[in-house]
């Protein structure tokens, strides 16, 4: 059913379709209006889940990775120094091969503190072994959900996820949404069926250490996990395609890029500006398009070098900054092309919530067409 | 065996580990002064002193590591370390 | 009634021989049964029980991390909950995960009242790290980190109150115990586990290895740790002191010539500044909680 509809409270609604069992709460903005939104469903009897107020981020992931290990579907979300907070948590969760979901409404790290977006705290777990999509709109947001529990919980996957939103471009935006019925959720999504848990009838030890004998293995098999989680995300993608209409079997899309020279390749709520500087720019003749990144763990290399094969000039926009190196994006997709002739340039934009607008991306196509460096982009000249 | 998903294992395997082969010296049972009071069974960190038919008690040398605490806490005496022979 | 002959912590660990926490763990687990999930703290415990792929445990047991035992014990219990399960959570945990990196978690956990047991193994220090303090150190303890030398007696810090903490936040039933009395433990954990909400039993665990003494003695110097005052076993039912054990008081210096990280206390020159000290906190333990059995003048 289609609803106009803020994005923190979409993607409440999404999690509550999924019936979790466990959710861990903590706020932070910009996602505390997720988990508010949830705690108001539990409270009028629309979601039966065990609600945890924890005391700090580090906490909530905990309490989900017990559960999850328990047995149930769980359920948390966070941002930037939340995030940060549960570093060693994901790690661990990903390691013990738990399939959490957890929304990250992206947001910039301090220092300088600061509450507005980029996507620098998702982009700096790549390391951790969760699967991490990035949501164009909140119909992506929100579908993205669905299809995160339905391929984290395959046995052949065992993987935590994060869903990443936005911080208030998409999560405090009212956009319209065609929400599934609950009914439709069902059909598409199981119960919860774990590969073990905790059961005194079945005595496991979870989380046990491994020496160097070991530890090199588990992590290839984890490695192997994600790779294989390439396969279950066409096939999840595709089901829903099938069922509802919606197509998400691609990791990442094209828009107007089969005759594109110059290729902007870029991740998030950008790619929407992106697409109407492209459509401007093509009514003035110019061949542009846009290879929009949907999953970026596991990093699609193959799917990329694939669709920029064509392209002349490729233009990566990283919402984040490897500090002392270059954006995640563009390392990645150089990486991709590896062996092609193709120029890749990186232009670091939008930190801390800086505004992205049209004519900034027509800038940068230009930049790009010029061969102009790896740089950040848009500086204010004036206060440096 | 193939590696466990999420590095978990079901138990058992730990008796693998014959930690009898620690030992420097060994606890000698005298059957005459057991009272069967079980207290080397209680206090026993490994938890290998166990029960006989005669319900007499026994350590499991596969994994007594020789720690002394059951010699020690005798209330009867009757337990004492002696250097193994290898 | 619990099953006390089961042995759910199995032969094969590689505990040290005569280790304190070793016996806190069959002990514990003969006062807890079949019916219990473990959640374990990165410490001693942990990594001498579970290193992959051989557990020493028979019940089922899960480790995520240092500080985040009462945490993952917390979403265990709103699963189980939330799945109509009857299994009993226990915490175990040493003095390190719970004194001081784990106070967050238990805080928050505690406070929200979540139904498990969580059982500290005190040993009074880092042990699997190689014996640095913690918050459970003992004044003039020496370890790595707080060594006794030329310009030091050791630990400068008195014992942190961690029962008392965990009685501020409302804990139904709070109780300390030690190895020594191993019916006492058995019956306070079993207590503890039937018991609705969240409840804390510290245990006295001697570490021959961090605190230099022979193997054997283990159970000795638990003792003597109680007969001193320098420890004290009580339970808290709501807040409420009660059963005491009582002693017959002995000098505390009975207690600190046995081990090696009071020896610096003794040679190369007797402190009797700092022994009178510690001879103070034993008696304020026992004026506080009443330990001295007097015997009547013949």
């Amino acid at each position: 059913m289609l609803e106009i509809t803020e994005g923190s409270h979409a993607v409440a609604e999404a999690v509550r379709l999924c019936r979790p069992q466990v959710i861990s709460a903590y706020p932070i903005t910009p996602q505390t209006h997720i988990v508010e939104a949830l705690a108001d469903m539990v409270a009028n009897c629309q979601l039966d889940a065990e609600y945890i107020t924890v005391e700090n981020e580090l906490s909530a992931l905990s309490a989900c990775v017990g559960a999850s290990a328990a047995g149930s579907r769980v359920y948390s979300a966070t941002t930037s120094q939340g995030l940060a907070l549960m570093f060693e948590v994901c790690f661990n969760a990903a390691g013990m091969r738990l399939p959490i979901v957890m929304t990250i409404a992206n947001r910039a790290l301090g220092a300088p503190l600061s509450i507005w977006n980029d996507q620098q705290d998702s982009i700096s777990l790549r390391d951790s072994g969760w699967l991490q999509f990035y949501a164009e709109d909140n119909q992506e947001a929100t579908d993205l959900h669905f299809i995160a529990y339905k391929v984290c919980e395959d046995h052949s996957v065992l993987l935590p996820a994060m869903i990443c939103f936005d911080g208030f471009i998409l999560s405090h935006v009212y956009e319209p949404v065609d929400m599934l019925s609950q009914e439709d959720v069902d059909r598409y999504l199981p119960a919860f069926t774990p590969y073990q848990r905790l059961d005194a009838a079945d005595p496991i030890s979870f989380g046990m250490y491994a020496t160097p004998e070991y530890y090199h293995e588990f992590r290839y098999e984890i490695d192997n996990a994600a790779k294989r989680a390439k396969e279950v995300i066409k096939k999840a993608g595709k089901e829903f395609n099938t069922l509802f209409g919606r197509d998400y079997s691609a990791m990442v899309e094209g828009y107007r890029l089969d005759d594109a020279e110059t290729a902007i390749v870029a991740m998030g709520s950008i790619c929407g500006t992106i697409k109407d500087a492209i459509d401007e720019m093509r009514e003035e003749g110019m061949k542009v398009g846009l290879l929009k990144i949907r999953v970026f763990r596991p990093f699609p290399s193959e799917e990329i070098a694939q669709a920029l094969s064509r392209a002349k000039h490729i233009a990566v926009l990283d919402k984040n900054i490897s500090l002392g190196a270059k954006g995640a994006l563009a390392m990645e997709v150089r990486d991709a092309l590896y062996g092609s002739t193709i120029p890749v340039k990186g232009y670091v934009i939008g930190l801390g919530g800086r505004d992205v607008r049209k004519k900034d991306i027509k800038e940068i196509v230009s930049l790009a067409q010029k061969g102009a460096n790896d740089q950040f982009y848009g500086l204010r000249r004036e206060v440096l | 065996m193939a590696l466990a998903i999420g590095c978990r294992a079901k138990p058992g395997k730990s008796r693998d580990n014959k930690t009898g082969s620690w030992r420097v010296f060994k606890p000698v049972f005298d059957k005459e002064k057991c009272t069967k009071c079980g207290l080397c069974m209680t206090l026993c960190p490994e938890g290998c002193i166990h029960q006989t038919d005669e319900e007499f008690v026994e350590p499991d040398y596969t994994y007594c590591k020789g720690c002394g605490i059951c010699a020690e806490e005798c209330p009867g005496e009757g337990i004492a370390m002696q250097q193994e022979e290898k | 009634m619990v099953d006390k002959t089961l042995e759910l912590f199995d032969c094969g660990h590689r505990a040290c021989g005569g280790c304190g926490a070793a016996l806190a763990a069959r002990l514990v687990m003969k006062g807890a049964g079949k019916n219990t999930i473990v959640v374990s703290a990165t410490g001693c415990m942990e990594v001498f029980s579970t290193p992959y792929p051989e557990t020493a445990w028979k019940v089922p047991w899960i480790h995520s991390l240092f500080e985040n035992a009462s945490a993952v014990a917390s979403g265990v219990e709103a699963s189980l909950k939330k799945q109509g399960r009857s299994e009993k959570i226990v915490i175990l945990a040493g003095d390190g995960a719970t004194f001081d990196i784990g106070m967050i978690c238990i805080s928050g956990a505690f406070e929200r009242g979540h139904d498990f047991t969580y059982i500290c193994y005190d040993n009074e220090a880092y042990m699997n790290t190689g014996i640095q303090r913690s918050g459970a150190t003992p004044y003039d303890a020496s370890t790595t980190t707080s060594p006794a030398g030329s310009c030091s007696f050791g630990n400068k810090r008195p014992k942190k109150d961690m029962p008392q903490i965990i009685a501020a936040h409302g804990a139904p039933y709070v109780a300390t115990a030690s190895i020594a009395y191993p019916a006492d433990l058995m019956q306070k954990v079993e207590k503890a586990i039937n018991t609705k909400g969240p409840c804390y039993i510290q245990v006295h665990a001697p570490c021959c290895t961090g605190w230099g003494f022979e193997s054997e003695q283990t159970i000795a110097i638990a003792k003597l740790a109680i007969e001193t005052g320098l420890w004290v076993n009580y339970e808290m039912v709501d807040g409420k002191v009660g059963k005491v054990k009582k002693v017959v008081k002995k000098p505390v210096e009975e207690y600190l010539t046995t081990q090696k990280r009071f020896r610096h206390l003794f040679k190369p020159k007797r402190q009797d500044a700092e022994i009178a000290a510690i001879q103070a906190m034993a008696d304020k333990n026992a004026e506080k909680y009443g330990i001295e059995i007097k015997l009547k003048k013949e």
